[in-house]
This record gives C-alpha cells, structure tokens and sequence, in this order.
C-alpha cells in the first residue's frame, strides 16, 4: 500500500490493496468477501481472490481449525494475483487473529471485533493472554472495534432478536471496509434487498449492521483517513467478475452452442467441483441436461453413454473421484468417443485436503490408466482462462474423438478475476462431423460401415450415433480390428491400434498453438508453468524484471501433446525453471521428454505460490546462469521444508 | 442445437413406415461364440425373433452391456450396441436414453454384473425409472471367468473360489429389484422360447426401467441349476405362472394355489383344502409392490415351486422425460438459451 496523494479532507489516493476477512467458518466471511469483490469490481478495480476456508461445514467455533478467510487484492493497475501478503486483516475473533497474524507483514492494519476477545474465545485459540492488550501486536497498527455490540444494537427496535442480530456483523465488517475504501454502498443494499426478500427481519439486520459499519468508519474518528483505489485502465469491453467454476460452466454451454451437441453432464458432487454442476442446472434453458449420479462412475458412464447417443458428454471431479474414472475413460480411449472430465484437483492422496488447492494431478492425467491409453490434457491458467479452456477441450474432444482432461484446480475454482466478456461470433465453431453413410466396399461389392476406418488427416474415426439406418455398429472395450472394429485378438493388429491411438492423440500438436513465450531479448532463464501458477509466476517475473534482471516465461495450455516448438524453446535457454504445486511433475515430463535439465521449484501447501518466493527462486537460477554454471544447484530445500528448489531425478 | 432424434428421421427412411423384417435383419454377421448348449443361445434367439414383432426400426434400437458371458450379446445383433466396461451398462444405458429418448434401448446383463460389481448403478438406475429394459441373464455362477460363486449361488455352493462352500446369502434379484422401486419386474427362463418372447415384449413396452431375471442354464460350470423347475417334466408341478387377474394356480390339472396368510405372507396350498375362492388373484398393477415382494420370495430357491412371469408393472414418471419437461419449462419461461445474455448474468461493468 503506497500513498501518492495527502488531502487532509478527501480520502487517500493508493494504488492496491490486499484485504483479508477472516472469521469462524460461520461467520459469512466469504459472504463479506465476495460482495467487497463485486463492489470493487464494478467501480473498474483489477482484482484477483482467493477464498481460504474449511473442509468442515462448521468447525468447533472460536478454533482455528474452524478458521475461515477470504482475501482480495483490487488495484488500479493489471494484477494477477491475490497479493502475498494482506495490508489489511480483519479478524472477527482470536481464532482468526492467530490463524492469520503469521501472514501480516509489519506496518499492516489490523481491524479486531474487540467484543469476541473475552476469556472464554482466547482460550480457545489457544492465547494465554489478550493480545489486544499484551503489546504484542505493536508491530501493527490495530483497530479495536466493537462489531457484535453495535451490530446488536442497531436491530435493537427492529424487532430481530439479539443472538440473530449478531449474525449480520460479517455486514457491519463489510460496511466498514466500504467506508475505508471509499466504495459506494448502494449496490449492496440493492443485494441485501434481493437476496433477503424472503426473510424481512434478515434483511433489515443486514442492512442495519451495514449501514452501521459504514457511519462507524465515518463517525468513530478512529481512522485518520479513508483511502481510494481508483480503477485501472483495463482494455475497452464490458466486464464480469468470474470465478474459475463459473467460467467453466459458462465455456461448457458455449462449446454446445458452438457445436451443436446437446450438453449433458453427468456427475457427481465433490469439492471443489459441485459449483459447476450447480451453475449448469440453472441452464436448462439451452437445452443442458445435468445429471447427479449415484456415484463418480455413474457419472462418467452416463456422459460416454451420451456421446454414444451423440450428445457432448461432460463429467466434473476431484481427488478420489478422478482415480474411479479412469476405468471409463479407458474405455471411451478405446470406443473413441468425445467426452470431457473436468478435475478441479485438491490436495492429496485420499480424501486430503478437500477445500485446498493444489496441482499434483498431472502424471494421473497423462498415466492413470491401464494400458497404453494416451489423451488430450488442457489446462486452465486463471479463473476466467477457465471459459476458453473448456471450449479448446470440448474442440479436441469432437475433433479427435476422444476423451479430454481439463486440468483446474481449488485456487482458480473459487478465485475470481474481472473477465472481458468476449465476441460470442468469435469463439471458435466445432464441427461435430457425424458419419453420414457407409464408408466401406465389401468383396461381395455392398457399401456397409466401419466404424474405425480413420480420417487420414486426424486419425479420428467416424462418429456414427445411433438413427441412421445402414450404420448400425458394435463397439466395444474389446480390441478392435483396424476398421472394421469387429473384436481382434491378434497381436500384430493390437501392436497397429495401439500405435494409431497414441500417433492419433501425438498428432494434435500439429493443431494447437505454438508455445506462449512472454520473452525478454537475453534472458538466460526461462520459468515454464501451468496451471494456476500463472498469476504467480507472472507477479514473480515482473518484480524481477523490475529489478533489472531479464527473464521469459512460457506458460504451457496444452500438456499433452505438448506444443510442436515446445523442445525448441526450451533449447533457447540455458536455465529453465518449472514451478509447480506438486513435487514435480511437468518438471519431469519436460526432463523426459526433452532430455532438458529443468530444474523444479515446487511447494505443497494447498495455497498459491508468493510472487515473493518465485521471484527469490528466479533471482537464484538467474545468478546461476550469470556464474556460467551448467548444473542446477542453489536453494535446494529438503521434502518436507517447504517451498524449495530441487534438482530431482538424476540425483 | 442438432436434433439427433430428427436427424435420424431425417434419415434414408426418414418418415415411412418402418419396413417389415425378419430374424436374419436382427442378426449381426458375427460368429455366435457362446459354449455350445448355453442357454445364451435361446435368449438371442428369442429376441431375435421378437424384434421384427416390435415395430421399431434397427437403427433405433440399441443393446448395451457390461461384462460377462452374456455381455457379448450386443455383438450378434444387428443393431447399434455397446460392450461396455462390467457393471456400468446402466449407468451407461442412462445418458443414452435420457438423451436419446427416440431410442429402443436394451441393457443385458449377468448376476454378476448386474447384482455384483454393477449392483449400484442397477438399483438407482431402477429407482429413477430410466426408459431401459434390463435382461439380466442368471446362472447363478460366474461363467467368463471359469466357475468362481455369483451372488445369486446358494449358500454352501462349491466351486473354484470356494473349495469348502459358499458363506453367502444370496441376493433375491427380484427381491432386490422391488426394493429398488422398480416399476416392472418379470422373470422368465431359458427352456420356454414363447414365454421368454411375451415377457421381453412386455418389459419393452414398459415405459421406464424394466427388470427381467432369465433363469439361464450355464451348462459349463452349473449345469442343471434350474432343472428341478424348468425342466420339460418338472414345469407344470413346480412353476407358478402368473397372469394378471386370475387366480393364482398351478399343477397338471391346477390342483395347487398360492393364498395370503394373515400376516401377509404368501404359501403354496392345495386348492381342494382352501377352495378356488381362497386364491390370491394377481394384481400386477397394484402400486404397493409388498404383494409382488411376497411372490418373489414364494421359493427360496429354483428346487421349489417358483413363480414366473410379469410380477409388477407399474407406470411411475419416467426420468427422460422429466428431464426433457424440465428444459421446456426452462425455454418457455425464459425463452431459447441466449448466450450473449449468460455472460451478462452476473454484474457487468463497461471499461471505455
Ligand atoms: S461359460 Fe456358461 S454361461 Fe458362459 S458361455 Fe459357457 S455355458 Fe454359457
């Protein structure tokens, strides 16, 4: 937070500002949060989220297991990230306070709900004594706030009782943030109006305790200024704020308009994934057919069982649920068949960390499954790249004849970014090329259909739904014969499709872009990602850039097959840096792949990367190659230290 | 959005009246690999023979299945079809025909398939009332993988994976199926060709999920499961045929009945002792299924008189089609899908 204008009156210029609401998993944080975004977001602020919260619905309140946080960062100019750090905590309770203080830099601003600080509250977060009163927050500047008392007071006469009242107080911390960041209030009171109609008394607390928190700030004289983010100068558009669920919902019902196919989605609930199914069945509209399930194996054997039907096909998933579908993706590898799985990966092995981030599902995407069943893999950068991302998977999905993985995850799932609404006339069309009669001449001279004759160009069979007369055909898991797709057990034939199925999904690099190099003349580093880290390591290389330094980062969509230039690129650098939120795992895809000696720079924390720690790891391999050194060596950091640098696989 | 349902009308007999057939159009080229003297044989045949009676067209009609001896069935159809992964036909079976309802779709299916590893996605699959007809082929034994016991073998039973018999209670497939809602539930066997044809024309016309058990002579590792019943000497004394509204009876000369004991229950009497009257008359249309539940537990095993035929047929909303009424409410409340709109949906701000 940097001040560039003084006015003893109006409120302070700054450029960015990092918030984070923080309470008991109960206390509306997110709520608080995400309508801080809206409001930011439609006065023209860039921003990035991220929302930080329990795998329990409602942990043992006032413990830090219990914790739940959402932290936005808005700023005036193009950002992308959610800031490593917050400028500003609010803490609803001890439990907040300690879960998060670790995260606050000196100097920062801390706003406490002074009345949830008693005995009782800070026993429970484990304080031995009041750190509102200890000295021990002197590094900060702290704002004691007595948020349940006025939210109860000012329902007082409205006729809510008083432990009711208190519920609105995620209202009044909002009020107050609004104050202090000169948002306008009208559009959520507007909300507050619409989304509690329902529940008059509600609504009216709500209000109450927003409208409270605003004059507080106003009024308390306790802040010496409000401050001011202005907006940043985005491109020309018109704009929404996404979410990385949300976008992807929203590509899925695009790629069935842009193609034609009738979308239909079958699934199973799991976090972080249900919010697509969610948003989906709201569309029915568009003919969507959302499908929940009995479990995650019903849910992909519908969604093949539609593209048989000629339908597209959709199934979401994450974690475990990833791990029982491959059995059908199997067999839609060997039917041939469009269909898309979604994994918005989450921490694991097993259940892990169900509501965290992380992007350890790559070597599952490209090796989980019996046999030589090689696919497609797209994975999304930001949370609204997710849209895009999800057309491109349906797009070589229909092409190929194939089943796709799109790769999300946790962070971009829940995140939001403000997104430029694109040209709906310019998204690409998919042409679904469903076989329209026999393809074959039989000795005896009869025209019939074979259902794996393949194009010459694509290698992709035909797709032949059933409703036309003359095309009847039986797939199956069983191998088939070349063409004529009747069941083959001989091994000269299964050798052939074998080769032809992993030749048909290597040849797609020929149709997808060549890699995205944001490069520097001279730079001696190159940092390659996928994924979430987008926002980070471009945060990472821009404070290095900053710094005088030079470095090019290429951030990798399609990870299989990989981009035709993609061994050439990595040839033109003499370093080559691959962050990951896994142990590393594009890191050895590229080692074995390219023979390239990238060096893995990874963390597992079920959180983003800091850009501060990627620019430290960045800063390291550029020192590296200025000292000519040939092989990898600084920073390396134990399993289990934390994010490091490692060398891993020659040892 | 491309209809597929029209695009097959559409089609080379788009709109005619669906041209006349006879078994050899149902039948596929493929060499029929079944041992020889299964009972697999006479199940194909019968629905070989009862397709060109059906009224539907080839190219509308799909046979889907999972894995097992009689999973291979889609093969010698002539049909579209799909041999799936084991256990998943009806979940497979279900985005097909919730999609496809233009579509005859058929599952077929194994005790081991369908009441094993596929035993979930059958019961929600019956549940839900998808527009499927399932043919679940029992023998009592796993066959494809060389005699290891089914969850339809009897407790004690020895075989390869139970040297010293079987701990298991068996399932009731009809039992299991009645519990799952299901809305049509029949059983058949392999040794009466005419009685397999009017079942199978029964559950197809059904609209939503039809179960039907076959009693299914493996030949190879359990041969004369089902002989005590089925067998041409044995039928008359010890299977029930049930026939809707008439009493239900049985026996050379119908000397046996099957009445309702004061708790419910159902027994075998002799119809001198308790009178015609006394009978249980056949409701299979009553929508509380504990009577047809009662039937399916009438034998506790194919060694003592068992009823077939159709036990329960039920219309319950059917689940394709409450899809399909659900996006026609959607587009006449709000109108045809707007894309342009859906971007729009949340708050939207205009940078210039
Ligand atoms: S093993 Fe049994 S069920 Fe399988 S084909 Fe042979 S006889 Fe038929």
């Amino acid at each position: 937070m940097s001040d560039t204008t003084t006015d003893s009156k109006s409120p302070l210029l700054i450029d960015r500002v990092v918030i984070r609401f923080a309470g008991d998993s109960g206390d509306g944080m997110q709520l608080a949060g995400d309508r801080f975004t809206t409001t930011s977001a439609l006065l023209g602020n860039d921003l990035a989220t991220f929302p930080d919260f329990p795998a329990e619905i409602r942990a043992p309140a006032g413990t830090l297991a219990g914790v739940s946080a959402f932290q936005v960062h808005i700023s005036d100019h193009a950002i992308s990230t959610p800031g490593d750090s917050p400028n500003v905590l609010v803490a609803m309770n001890p439990a907040a306070l300690r879960a998060n203080i670790d995260a606050l830099p000196k100097g920062a601003t801390l706003i406490a709900n002074v009345d949830a600080f008693d005995e009782r509250s800070l026993t429970k977060a484990g304080y031995d004594s009041n750190p509102l009163g200890d000295g021990s927050l002197s590094a900060f500047t702290v704002y004691e706030v007595p948020m349940t008392s006025i939210t109860t007071e000012v329902s007082r006469d409205a006729g809510v009782k008083p432990r009711d009242a208190e519920r609105s107080k995620n209202f009044f911390a909002l009020g107050l943030i609004c104050w202090l960041y000169t948002r306008p209030i009208e559009a959520t009171l507007q909300w507050i109006e619409e989304r509690y109609a329902s529940k008059p008394l509600v609504q009216e607390a709500n209000k109450r305790a927003f409208k409270a928190g605003f004059h507080f700030g106003e009024t308390a004289e306790l802040f010496e200024s409000s401050y001011e983010v202005r907006p940043a100068s985005l491109a020309p558009g018109e704009y929404v704020n996404v979410t990385g669920n949300t976008a992807v919902a929203w590509g899925l019902i695009a790629a069935s308009e842009r193609s034609g196919l009738p979308l239909f989605l079958g699934t199973y609930p799991i976090t972080p994934a249900s919010d697509i199914l969610h948003e989906l069945s709201k569309h029915k509209q568009f003919g969507v057919r959302t499908f929940q399930a009995e479990d995650e194996i019903s849910g992909i054997g519908a969604a093949l069982g539609a593209a048989f039907g000629g339908a597209l096909g959709v199934t979401t998933t994450s974690g475990p649920g990833v791990d029982l579908k491959s059995e059908t993706l199997g067999l839609a590898i060997s039917l041939e068949l469009p269909l898309v799985l979604l994994d918005i990966q989450r921490g694991g092995p097993s259940t892990g960390l169900p509501t965290k981030t992380e992007q350890a599902d790559l070597l599952h995407a490209m090796y989980g499954r019996h046999g030589e069943a090689p696919l497609p893999i797209v994975a999304a950068r930001t949370p609204s790249h997710c849209f895009e991302a999800a057309i491109e998977a349906v797009r070589i999905a229909v092409k190929y004849r194939t089943p796709v993985i799109l790769l999300s995850d946790g962070y971009l799932a829940n995140g939001s970014e403000p997104w430029r609404i694109p040209d709906i006339d310019g998204l690409p069309l998919i042409d679904p090329g469903f076989a329209s009669q026999p393809n074959h001449d039989e000795a005896d001279g009869k025209r019939t259909f074979w259902p794996y004759v393949r194009d010459d160009e694509t290698l992709a069979r035909p797709w032949a739904p059933p409703g036309l007369a003359g095309l009847e055909h039986r797939i199956g898991g069983l191998e088939k014969a070349d063409g004529s797709g009747n069941v083959s057990y001989d091994g000269a034939n299964h050798e052939r499709m074998t080769r032809l199925r992993a030749a048909k999904i290597a040849g797609i690099a020929s149709d997808i872009p060549p890699t995205d190099v944001d490069d520097e003349d001279g730079a001696e580093v190159l940092v390659v990602g996928w994924g979430s880290t987008f926002g980070a390591i471009s945060a990472g290389v821009q404070r290095v850039r900053a710094r005088g330094h030079r470095v090019a980062h290429a951030h990798l969509v399609h990870l299989n097959p990989f981009p035709a230039d993609l061994g050439h690129v990595l040839g033109r650098y003499p370093r080559v840096l691959v962050p990951e939120v896994n142990l590393g795992q594009l890191s050895r895809l590229i080692r074995a792949e390219f023979l390239v000696d990238a060096v893995s720079f990874t963390q597992v924390q079920g959180v983003p990367f800091r850009a501060a720690a990627m620019e430290t790891a960045i800063l390291e391999q550029i020192a590296v190659a200025g000292n000519g050194a040939t092989s990898p060596s600084p920073g390396t950091t134990p399993i289990g230290a934390g994010a490091g640098t490692s060398t891993e696989g020659t040892g | 959005m491309t209809d597929l349902a029209e695009r097959s009308a559409n089609g080379t007999e788009g709109g005619s009246p669906v041209p006349a057939t006879t078994r050899k159009d149902w039948s596929s080229d493929q060499e029929v690999r079944w041992c020889p003297g299964c009972g697999d044989y006479s199940i194909l045949a019968a629905v070989q023979m009862l397709m060109p009676d059906l009224g539907v067209r080839r190219e509308n009609t799909v046979f889907l299945s999972g894995i097992g001896c009689a999973a291979r069935f889609p093969y010698y159809m002539n049909t579209y079809g799909m041999h799936s992964i084991h256990g998943r036909a009806p979940a497979i079976a279900t985005g097909l025909a919730t999609t496809r309802p233009d579509l005859d779709v058929w599952v077929v299916s194994g005790d081991g398939d369908a009441l094993s590893i596929g035993g979930n996605h059958l019961i929600h699959a019956l549940r839900r009332n998808v527009n499927i007809t399932i043919l679940v082929f029992n023998n009592q034994i796993y066959g494809l993988t060389k005699g290891q016991y089914s969850p339809t073998s009897e407790v004690a039973k020895v075989t390869k994976s139970t040297p010293f018999g079987s701990l298991e209670q068996p399932f009731n497939p009809l039992s299991l199926a009645l519990g799952a809602e299901a809305g049509f539930v029949a059983r058949t066997h392999d040794m009466d060709r005419k009685h397999m044809m009017e079942t199978f024309r029964r559950a197809n016309a059904h609209k939503g999920a039809s179960f039907v058990e076959i009693y299914q002579n493996c030949n190879v590792f359990n041969d004369g499961a089902f002989e005590q019943i089925t067998g041409k000497d044995h039928r008359t004394d010890m299977l029930i045929p049930l026939v809707h509204g008439e009493p239900i009876r049985f026996g050379p000369q119908g000397e046996h009945g099957v009445v309702m004991q004061r708790d419910g229950s159902v027994e075998v009497v002799e119809v001198v002792e308790v009178g015609e009257s006394a009978l249980l008359v056949h409701d299979e249309h009553r929508d509380n299924p504990g009577l047809a539940f009662q039937l399916s537990r009438l034998s506790r095993g194919p060694y003592e008189p068992t009823p077939i035929g159709v036990l329960r047929d039920v219309d319950r909303p059917e689940y394709g089609e409450g899809m399909a009424e659900q996006i026609e409410t959607a587009v006449e409340r709000r109108g045809v899908g707007d894309l342009h709109a859906l971007l729009r949906s949340g708050s939207t701000w205009t940078v210039t």
